[in-house]
């Protein structure tokens, strides 16, 4: 009876947080469009009873998919998306990665300091971060000054409103996801391991290579999904410092959303966008678990 | 037939694998190794033996190039090991903590330094296979490190450090972790496999039983330096300090002045008592400081004054050690001095001759004590 109490307060948790709001936009992606207020049909109408149920559910149709398929812009959107979040991922890892080694290198009374600079970025606002970033790429900004005044470029580089600064803005934000779980696998290898590997005949890089990189392989992997998930659907960044020409789909969603009042195609945006991370969802916590068992 | 002692630091013509040459190395302020020359020879099981931070371990390293000497010269075979780093050095290592590899099976963990190598396939395969043999290690080949016991973890990590036949193996503490029993079962198995192999194994220890059981020599280190280098009985036997002859065993230190007296010497260590008679080939002047070491079972306990030994001093037994096998009494002299002193227990617990309280005699002979200069 306990162990029942204890497994419902998650559980409970998680069906009002979690499985009905989504089951909420489920139903909204199978209505139809209506000027009204909230701006969809049909609504739920228990007052007429068991008829009210049964003519509901009549009206429900997968319609907003199949407009979907139709239109070129969603599924081009779905893989530019795709395409940015990769990119992205990979770009943060090749920055994360040096800066995790670094930290796990760092004599023992430094760390601390420099675990506290990774997060101090999150003391401010997302979005003030996202605007001085606007600052620093713009045609007259910070960044194209510096240069300019180095006498490396004659003409100031365009690189706001380009698919570059949306993957500067994503590096920028997400880096500390790759360097926490990087850092934490990192950190817990024994020093002895590499010597071990020098002294069995590997150089300082194949130790690296053989060593470090399989042993930080589930760091690795987590910082990667959690840099992945969010920056498939983002919107923030895409529509502050990327052009007209980025399509990412968390932007779609969000013009769906509040520029053509569109709910019902919106929420079938977003079961898509759900469907879609489900796989990387699923592969993230297969990889903690297997973690998990290897500590044992 | 008569059995050639494996005695090559006796050979004025052999030629050391392993020479020390005025070896210094600083940590900062802190000396770690203070001018130290030592050769090792082919075919040693040689231990060093001391506390923790005496520099055993700074000298192992230094051995494998993972610490560089500040001043002087290591040579391996003759060749000077200055900037020859880890991986070019013909000498492997068996870790503390044994540090084998968590996402290689132990196949591949034995197989790691080989293909390094880059050996062909097949010799890779036959000598890994030879070495879990070796370490009776067959049935755990594809596990992974954390899915074996301790003891087989050691196993590995030595099977690991021997697969590329170095011509020198370091054991840094190799049996630390494991429990009394099975460490004695190991020790005889790292004999045994040293006898097979013919490599020449260098053992860092803290244990001063283990490095007695398995090594032809021992070093006694302290504070960046060695104190003696002899084999295992010769220090047990004949200490050439305080320092070693405390370390190694259980021993009664007293502390006295020599008088010459023929050809041994008399040695006062309390007023108003007889003094002692010990031979020893060291020389003492007259009126010299000098320190008496005897080991608790070369002195005898009896209720009566033995009329043939050399030495005889009465005391009172304070405390009994019973060690199963043995028992150790603590006997207290006249001057306040304290002794220990062994028997063997060939009898019932319940037929025990003396017991607390009990006013005994110690005796031992002339020879049966080392008389110290410091």
């Amino acid at each position: 009876m306990r162990r029942f109490i204890l497994i419902a307060v998650p559980f409970i948790w998680l069906m009002a947080l979690f499985l009905v709001p989504f089951a909420i936009v489920l139903k909204i992606s199978l209505s139809d469009i209506a000027l009204s207020i909230p701006p969809y049909t049909p609504q739920l109408d228990l007052t007429e009873g068991w008829a009210g149920i049964k003519a509901f559910f009549a009206e429900l149709d997968f319609e907003n998919y199949v407009f979907l398929t139709q239109d070129q812009l969603y599924w081009k959107a779905y893989v530019s998306s795709l395409q940015i979040a990769l990119i992205s991922t990979i770009l943060t890892l090749l920055v994360g990665y040096p800066i995790a080694y670094g930290m796990a290198q760092a004599p023992d009374e430094w760390r601390a300091t420099l675990l506290l600079l990774v997060i101090l970025p999150f003391w401010t606002s997302f979005l003030i971060r996202v605007y001085s970033w606007m600052g620093i790429l713009s045609n007259e900004g910070f960044l194209n000054q510096f240069l300019l005044w180095t006498g490396l470029i004659s003409t100031p580089l365009v690189i706001l409103n380009t698919n570059t600064a949306v993957y500067i803005g994503i590096v920028y934000t997400y880096l500390p996801f790759m360097i926490l779980p990087i850092y934490a696998a990192l950190e817990k290898m024994d020093g002895s391991l590499l010597e071990a590997a020098e002294d069995l005949g590997c150089s300082r890089l194949t130790a690296f290579w053989l060593v470090t990189i399989p042993l930080s392989k589930s760091g690795i992997i987590a910082g990667c999904f959690l840099v992945f998930i969010p920056a498939l659907g983002e919107f923030v960044i895409p529509s502050l410092l990327g052009g007209s020409d980025t399509l990412m789909i968390g932007k779609v969603l969000w013009e769906e959303f509040f520029s053509n009042r569109d709910w019902p195609v919106a929420s079938a945006v977003a079961v898509i966008l759900l469907l879609i991370l489900i796989i990387p969802i699923v592969l993230f916590q297969r990889n903690e678990q297997k973690q998990r068992e290897m500590d044992q | 037939m008569a059995q050639t002692v494996f005695a090559p630091w006796d050979d004025p013509q052999a030629k050391p694998l392993i020479q020390f040459k005025n070896v210094t190395k600083r940590f900062g302020d802190f000396t770690a190794i203070e001018n130290l020359t030592q050769d090792i020879y082919e075919r040693e099981f040689f231990a060093l033996l001391g506390p923790s931070g005496c520099g055993k371990t700074t000298l192992m390293r230094m051995l494998a190039g993972f610490e560089n000497t500040s001043e002087g010269q290591i040579l391996i075979a003759g060749q000077d090991m200055a900037n020859v780093p880890p991986n070019k050095r013909a000498v492997n290592m068996m870790f503390q903590s044994y540090a084998l590899f968590p996402h290689l099976s132990i196949w591949e963990n034995i197989a790691f330094g080989l293909k390094r190598e880059g050996k062909p396939k097949d010799q890779i395969a036959a000598r890994v296979d030879e070495m879990l043999r070796l370490t009776r290690l067959e049935k755990f080949a594809m596990r992974k490190p954390h899915q074996i016991s301790g003891g087989q973890r050691q196993r590995v990590a030595l099977a690991r450090s021997l697969a590329k036949a170095p011509k020198l193996l370091l054991l840094d503490e190799p049996l630390g972790a494991l429990d009394k029993k099975l460490r004695q079962d190991t020790q005889f198995e790292l004999m045994d496999i040293q006898e097979k192999t013919g490599t020449t194994f260098v053992i860092v220890t803290h244990d001063q039983e283990e490095a007695m059981t398995v090594s032809s020599r021992v070093a006694v280190m302290d504070e960046g330096q060695i104190i003696q280098v002899a084999t295992p009985a010769q220090i047990y036997e004949a200490p050439n300090s305080v320092y070693v002859a405390d370390f190694i065993g259980d021993v009664n230190i007293i502390d006295g002045v020599a008088t010459p007296e023929g050809d041994a010497y008399h040695i006062a260590w309390a007023e108003g008592q007889a003094p002692f008679t010990a031979k020893t080939a060291t020389r003492f002047s007259e009126g010299q400081r000098c320190y008496l070491a005897i080991r608790p079972e070369k002195v005898g306990i009896s209720a009566d004054r033995p009329a043939d030994m050399a030495n005889a001093v009465q005391g009172q037994i304070i405390d009994i050690a019973y060690l199963g096998n043995i028992s150790t009494y603590h006997v207290k002299l006249a001057n306040g001095q304290m002794m220990k002193a062994q028997t063997a227990n060939t009898r019932r617990l319940s037929r025990r001759s003396f017991t607390w309280e009990d006013r005994v005699w110690l005796s031992w002979t002339d020879t049966a004590a080392v008389v110290l200069e410091n």
